[in-house]
């Protein structure tokens, strides 16, 4: 079938980029902020704000209030949400096509928010319930926990969600200096994707975002000081968790930057280690059921990358089982994978990316992200292309580089 | 252009062959995938008591070596055709799901004909398969929401209807491979079993390659559901948690049910989306939680509405209280705004299944074991555009939720208005 996609690309006079992937077939169009304030950006004074931030972006704007949004968000029928990494914020929404017009009016509306006082207070509760939430889920923090002993509890290995300690303490004056600097055109992408009249768009952005360059900061919040640690931060790399019947594993070490030229490479490698079906941890740990949990991924960040590796099994197997899994690594480490091997995860990766993108609203977030940190844009063909291209002798390679130095390891189990 | 209406979506062809299987057949020429549901008859229910998990264990078991290939070769060859798979146990059926690059799909049907018809079940493979089974269990132990939901639904549903599909630690130790053989010979069979297909397809081959790999299959497997017999009541697991978890349900009618729409779009109006009944009154307007939710359930013969609301205990009272509360008085100011949203979601969300093959090949199987027939989109979004606001008010004033089953978790019980609030 020939592929009708195209893409488009724009920047307003303001700074504002603005990207879309288009296909007239389309049943439905998705549209997307990508803004760059994620954890990574936060002093400890802020930790957790740009998280409570996009709470509060559904809390209303001069034109609407907190229920106009949300009521206005489900008359548009499909599916829209938010979500805060270490890097970026994003909002988005899916919709049929009749609709784009709203949809826009509507998501760029709520780039204006009001930061209303009443709102905010008891949006904090919503916050500390998520953070009870979490505390309550496997692997209890243990995620979160790595990449503060590996990253320093500040820049990347900042928690999203801030801690209780700092969601207590936060203040919407804050909250609202903190827009004021992350939220500035230049640090914004609008993405869109699937049957989208893209010269409409910009149109209407344009209009809509003029005055955004006029946001700025006036806080002067001082330098972290790296001699203490954050409130409620430890970094303790064993967890205690009281109830716990599984014990959790987590190894972190050094991982491609999603700019690596190498970074298919090494998710294909992750694919022959570490997949849920048919690699070499799943026939060895999970199809014995020796481990409930045996994986592997690279976490690629913008300009670094983590390694991490997972596993989750019985308490007393688990010692065992950790230097078991470490020979699995070190044997893939010197000697590389296997023809076979490559082939299939590139056969299996392939056929994922074909059919993910079937549905326009998955390319979004790739086409977003990709343009808000490295101003680039790959086409899914080219993205096939590229992972169709990768040797053994590419696999053997990030393998000595990302698998040869012991990680970082944390622990979550039962108390002794 | 793909979008101006649904009523483009293709026919559905039915096809029953002589072994008792249905085919489904729907084309989407627009996608450049294909994917594939099968269903048959060997799901939890027709588990004996004692052999809790059998039904899941022999869908382990059959995929480890089919036909002419190994363990290890069936996931090779699958991973080198693309197909992406998922098997599952639900009450009534094991399924098998596979997505794909649209030119896979004739070894797909074949592959999943040596797993069903021709698997190898060995015999030295049973105790990995039963320690997987062990590792599944334990993972739910760590995961309050689900520990709380699944009792919920035992209590709900009542022992044989409402159980999990992992069993319990006893059962899975007992479980032998004659077992196993024996569930497999008298389950696996082509009587009321589902094949549906969607995609980038031609109707004709897919019918031919589903009549090469499975019309001379042997026909049985089918009988009758047992009937529900849950309770409603209250219980509290103590825990250590940050949380208390709440959930709930209260009977209601299935799918399939000629006023299942209307009792629907009342639990959408309650739940789905963020200007639903509770997320705006329990979270937004209060901030009592992070998470609160209702959803439908359905069996053949039963269904239930169920419900989760995570809170810490501190506030675990005042949200059940009004999320309970909530429900009670849905139909005290119900308002035509709410109903339209909510048509409008259910429009948009089939408008995209047109996006999805493993969507759509997943709900032409579903819709066909739940009704005995494949409803084409056209008609199900006319049922929807044409339900009353009024019709929905009487619907809910006539079946007042009541029986209430709930389950917490967390440090302290809480109180249950019927219960008088003793302690």
């Amino acid at each position: 079938m020939a592929v009708m996609t195209e893409f488009k690309q724009a920047v307003l006079p303001n700074g504002l980029r603005v990207v879309a992937e288009t296909d007239p077939r389309g049943y439905s169009m998705s549209l997307g902020y990508f803004v760059r304030a994620g954890s990574r950006n936060e002093l400890d004074p802020q930790s957790g704000l740009s998280h409570f931030l996009e709470h509060m972006m559904f809390k209303g704007t001069k034109n609407r209030s907190a229920e106009d949004v949300n009521r206005e968000l489900d008359e548009l029928g499909g599916q829209s949400n938010a979500y805060t990494s270490e890097e970026q914020t994003v909002y988005y929404a899916t919709v049929l096509p009749k609709f784009q017009h709203r949809i826009i009016d509507l998501l760029t509306d709520m780039m204006e928010p009001t930061l209303d006082e009443e709102e905010f207070e008891t949006e904090r509760n919503v916050i500390l319930e998520e953070i009870a939430k979490y505390e309550d889920q496997a692997p209890f923090g243990g995620f979160e926990r790595a990449m503060e002993v590996y990253f320093s509890p500040r820049g990347l290995g900042r928690r999203v969600l801030g801690t209780g300690e700092s969601i207590r303490d936060m203040t919407a004056s804050r909250m609202r200096d903190y827009f004021a600097s992350r939220y500035r055109p230049e640090n914004i992408v609008v993405a869109a994707s699937g049957n989208v009249d893209f010269d409409g768009l910009v149109a209407e952005l344009e209009t809509r975002t003029a005055d955004w360059s006029m946001r700025s900061s006036t806080d002067h919040l001082p330098g972290d000081s790296s001699d203490t640690l954050p409130d409620g931060i430890s970094l303790d790399r064993q967890i205690a968790i009281p109830d716990a019947v599984q014990a959790y594993w987590i190894g972190i070490g050094k991982g491609p930057s999603s700019a690596d030229r190498n970074r298919h490479a090494s998710r294909l490698l992750a694919s022959i280690l570490g997949d849920e079906g048919g690699s070499r941890f799943f026939w060895e740990l999970i199809d014995t059921g020796r481990a409930e949990v045996a994986t592997c991924w690279p976490q690629e960040f913008s300009d670094c990358g983590a390694w991490f590796t997972y596993l989750v099994c019985v308490p007393d197997d688990l010692e065992f089982n950790r230097k078991f899994l470490s020979d699995i690594v070190q044997r893939v480490a010197n000697d590389g994978v296997t023809a076979d091997e490559l082939e299939q995860a590139i056969n299996k990766t392939t056929a994922g990316y074909i059919m993910q993108s079937e549905r326009p609203s998955n390319r979004l977030f790739s086409i977003g992200s990709r343009m808000l940190m490295h101003e680039d844009y790959v086409n899914l063909d080219e993205s096939l292309e590229r992972i169709r291209s990768v040797t053994r002798e590419q696999v053997a390679e990030v393998a000595r580089q990302y698998l040869t130095e012991r990680p970082t390891e944390v622990t979550a189990s039962p108390v002794a | 252009m793909a979008t101006s209406s649904q009523s483009e979506t293709a026919p559905i062809t039915t096809h029953r062959l002589p072994s008792g299987m249905t085919v489904l057949v729907q084309p989407m020429p627009w996608l450049r995938t294909a994917a594939m549901t099968l269903a048959l008859r060997a799901g939890i229910q027709y588990e004996d008591d004692s052999e809790s998990g059998l039904a899941s264990m022999v869908c382990e078991m059959v995929q480890r070596g089919a036909g002419s290939y190994n363990s290890r070769d069936l996931v090779a060859v699958q991973d080198n055709l693309g197909i992406d798979r998922n098997s599952g146990v639900s009450t009534a059926t094991v399924s098998f799901g596979a997505a794909m690059p649209a030119e896979s799909l004739a070894r797909a049907i074949e592959i999943h004909a040596d797993v069903v018809r021709r698997p190898h079940l060995p015999a030295d493979q049973l105790d990995d398969a039963r320690m997987m089974m062990i590792q599944e269990l334990r993972a739910i132990e760590d995961e309050p929401a689900q520990r709380v939901m699944r009792r919920v639904r035992e209590l709900h549903y009542g022992k044989q209807l409402g159980r999990g599909n992992q069993g319990t630690l006893e059962s899975l130790e007992k479980i032998t491979s004659q077992d196993v053989q024996q569930f497999y010979t008298s389950r696996y069979q082509a009587g009321e079993s589902i094949l549906s297909v969607a995609g980038n397809v031609d109707v004709d081959e897919v019918l031919q390659m589903a009549s090469n790999s499975f019309g001379d299959w042997h026909a049985g497997g089918g009988c009758d559901s047992p009937k529900p017999d849950g309770k409603s009541g209250y219980e509290h697991i103590e825990a250590e948690s940050s949380q208390t978890h709440i959930g709930f349900a209260f009977p209601s009618i299935p799918y399939g049910h000629p006023d299942y729409f209307r009792m629907r779009a009342g639990v959408g109006i309650l739940s789905d989306g963020m200007s639903s009944r509770l997320f705006d009154r329990v979270r937004e307007k209060r901030g009592l939680c992070y998470t609160v939710s209702a959803s439908c359930h359905s069996l053949v013969n039963a269904g239930g509405v169920f419900g989760y609301a995570g809170t810490t205990p501190a506030r675990a009272q005042e949200t059940l209280d009004v999320t309970l509360h909530e429900i009670e008085h849905l139909i005290d100011d119900l308002c035509e705004e709410e109903l339209d949203r909510w048509k409008v979601r259910i429009e948009s969300g089939l408008i995209m299944e047109q996006e999805s093959s493993a969507s759509r090949a997943g709900s032409l199987a579903s819709d066909f074991f739940q009704l005995g027939r494949a409803i084409p989109t056209e008609e199900l979004s006319k049922q929807i555009e044409s339900l009353s606001l009024e019709s929905v008010r009487s619907y809910w004033e006539q079946h007042p939720p009541t029986d209430y089953r709930i389950v917490t978790l967390g440090e302290d019980k809480l109180c249950i208005q019927s219960d008088g609030c003793d302690d």
